[in-house]
């Protein structure tokens, strides 16, 4: 965990040297603005994972010799077979080609992304498929 | 259409998916229902960019930069624009849900053992393009945003009439475009690196250095963006001239590197390590040339002619296809758990070459004396013809290296020659599985103390890491 935190502020701390460079050499506001997000985006999940590194012990993963005690244990859960995430990439094939067509396919791809969104939520809190 | 469906979805899509939980020792990717959804949003984005082609104004006809104004409503009207724009959000959505999902396995599910420094170089230059994609791509996609703004709402981001800015769109566009040609890139750096070492049956030189400089390709891509606008004359030559040289460096450290793990190496000239060493050297050509490009004299010089198309298809040809194949094969038995036939394999590896080369070298000479890109026609007094026709004739010699791969394919399909675990001799837990890998990958992850897993399970004399006593081994069994 401890060298994921610091990958992640690496990246944070270049963009934000870099974006102070550009600013002050070029003033100008449209690539600070995109270079700042990035340096935010290397710098605030970097913090993130910095805090849960202090909490946490380091995991097998992290370790260079671990012994097979801590190798034990249970990787994750993993979902088996659904058909939800293809009910909502129709639905926004939908919203899509309303986007482009007029607006009548948006109800049936709001319909369908929303339908999907709330089954998959719900199949994964029982643990099963609906 | 090239860029967006094939090259980039080839890589971080398919190869990536399948292989990263494999390298790490995880038995899936971390969010697999988000990666359906990927897929299906990947499908219905290419769906939605073809059906372009069947309104009646036709596709959106201003190519993959969509620069403003010309993708403005009045000088593109129809809705083949607009399908543009939505495939791309598409794509681009099923791009980002793949970069989080290849950042989380990767920090997440790896085997006990495998730390950081011990993960494959092919899964280092995943997780680096992974974080490329999550900085590139929503700018993209707001981009987008605005312009359907601006052709639909009367909106006037990019237009000059309303006060907006057109350049305010290249900057948008290419800083997710030049990030986005290291996220097709990266992948196939990664592919090499896994092939060099195991066929030169040496440990990859300088593993630290080659992980580095990934990381810093990631950074500098990000700041190097207005390079592609030099001519625009709103830019800060310096600084994007210095950034773009300052790339090529750690681009050479990983030439280095793979050139390094060749060197003094029992060489085993397999159909995987004759493209791979294809690559090296189309590469090496198109990055060469891209030097040239970041000074902004030269640039002047040479923008928006053949040199740069040139230049531009070496890069990304070079990589894809010749990575792409070097890693296709490589990999191939292990997907499938049947052979390819090798000397299918070289044959198809010589015509492509030879008629890449062909095809494009010629338009660094037309580009150097002028011709411009995305015109065809020219007078027979500016002396293109012979140069054109060559190049004419290295394209169709590639065509029929790809009818031989397609062969290869069908023979291997018909009449299969059941492939090994472990043909080449691996190194990393890929090959430490069934060919193909059973559902949820492993029965049983062997013990990871090196960067070379497998090596050291089945070369233990010869192990880079800690060799496991036989009481720890038997111990790792009954776990």
């Amino acid at each position: 965990m401890k060298f994921e935190h610091k990958l992640y502020l690496g990246l944070g701390a270049f963009f934000a040297v870099i974006v102070a460079i550009y600013w002050f050499w070029s003033g100008e506001s449209g690539g600070s603005t995109l270079l700042l997000a990035s340096a935010l985006l290397g710098l605030v999940p970097g913090a993130y994972l910095g805090w849960w590194a202090m909490r946490m012990k380091p995991r097998p993963e992290d370790l260079e010799d671990p012994t097979s005690e801590e190798s034990t244990g249970v990787v994750g859960a993993f979902p088996t077979y659904t058909i939800w995430p293809f009910v909502m990439g129709m639905g926004a094939f939908m919203i899509g080609l309303a986007m482009v067509f007029g607006s009548w396919t948006l109800v049936i791809g709001f319909a369908l992304a929303i339908s999907a969104a709330i089954s998959v939520t719900l199949e994964s809190k029982r643990g099963g498929t609906v | 259409m090239m860029l967006y469906l094939f090259a980039g979805p080839f890589a971080f899509g398919g190869f990536a998916n399948y292989l990263i939980p494999l390298q790490i020792g995880a038995p899936d990717m971390a969010f697999p229902r988000l990666n359906a959804l990927s897929y299906w949003l990947y499908l219905t984005g290419g769906i939605t960019m073809l059906l372009g082609f069947f309104t009646a104004s036709g596709a959106a006809a201003f190519g993959w930069v969509g620069y403003a104004p010309l993708s403005s409503s009045t000088n593109s009207p129809g809705a083949g624009p607009d399908l543009w724009i939505v495939s791309i959000a598409l794509v681009g959505f099923s791009g980002i849900f793949t970069g989080v999902n290849l950042i989380t396995t990767i920090f997440y599910l790896r085997a006990p053992g495998m730390t950081m420094f011990r993960m494959p170089i092919f899964t280092w230059n995943m997780l680096v393009t992974g974080l490329l994609i999550l900085i590139a791509f929503p700018v993209l996609t707001a981009a987008l945003i605005m312009l359907y703004a601006d052709r639909h709402f009367g909106t006037h981001v990019f237009s000059v009439k309303g006060g907006g800015s057109p350049v305010l769109w290249q900057n948008l566009f290419w800083f997710f475009g030049h990030p986005e040609v290291y996220i097709l890139a990266l992948p196939f750096f990664g592919m090499v690196s896994e092939i060099f070492p195991v066929f030169s049956k040496k440990p990859i030189f300088g593993y630290k250095g080659l992980v580095f400089a990934t990381l810093a390709i990631a950074g500098l891509s990000t700041g190097v963006w207005a390079h592609h606008m030099f001519t625009t004359g709103t830019v800060l030559l310096p600084f994007f001239s210095a950034l773009s040289l300052l790339i090529a460096v750690p681009t050479g450290i990983k030439i280095f590197t793979w050139i390094g793990t060749m060197w003094g190496g029992q060489l085993d000239f397999k159909a995987p390590l004759t493209w791979a060493v294809g690559f090296i050297v189309a590469f090496t050509m198109g990055g060469i040339t891209g030097v040239f490009l970041a000074s902004p004299p030269i640039d002047f010089a040479t923008h928006d002619t053949y040199f740069v198309v040139a230049h531009f298809h070496q890069v990304l040809i070079g990589t894809t296809i010749f990575a792409g194949f070097a890693g296709f094969f490589f990999w191939y038995p292990k997907l499938t758990g049947r052979m390819y036939r090798e000397k299918l394999a070289k044959l198809q590896f010589w015509l492509v070459f030879i008629g890449f080369n062909l095809t494009f070298l010629p338009q660094y000479l037309l580009g150097l004396r002028g011709m411009p890109r995305r015109i065809a026609v020219y007078a027979t007094t500016d002396h293109f013809t012979f140069l054109n026709r060559l190049s004419t004739a290295g394209a169709y010699l590639t065509a029929i290296g790809f009818v031989v791969f397609l062969i290869n394919m069908w023979v291997s399909w018909r009449s299969p020659i059941k492939a090994p675990d472990n043909p080449w001799d691996g190194h990393s837990l890929e090959w430490a599985t069934s060919s193909p890998p059973p559902s949820h990958n492993f029965h049983k992850v062997p013990p990871i103390r090196s960067t070379r897993p497998t090596w050291d399970m089945n070369h233990p004399e010869h192990a880079d890491g800690r060799v496991m006593t036989a009481a720890e081994l038997s111990r790792e069994v009954l776990d």
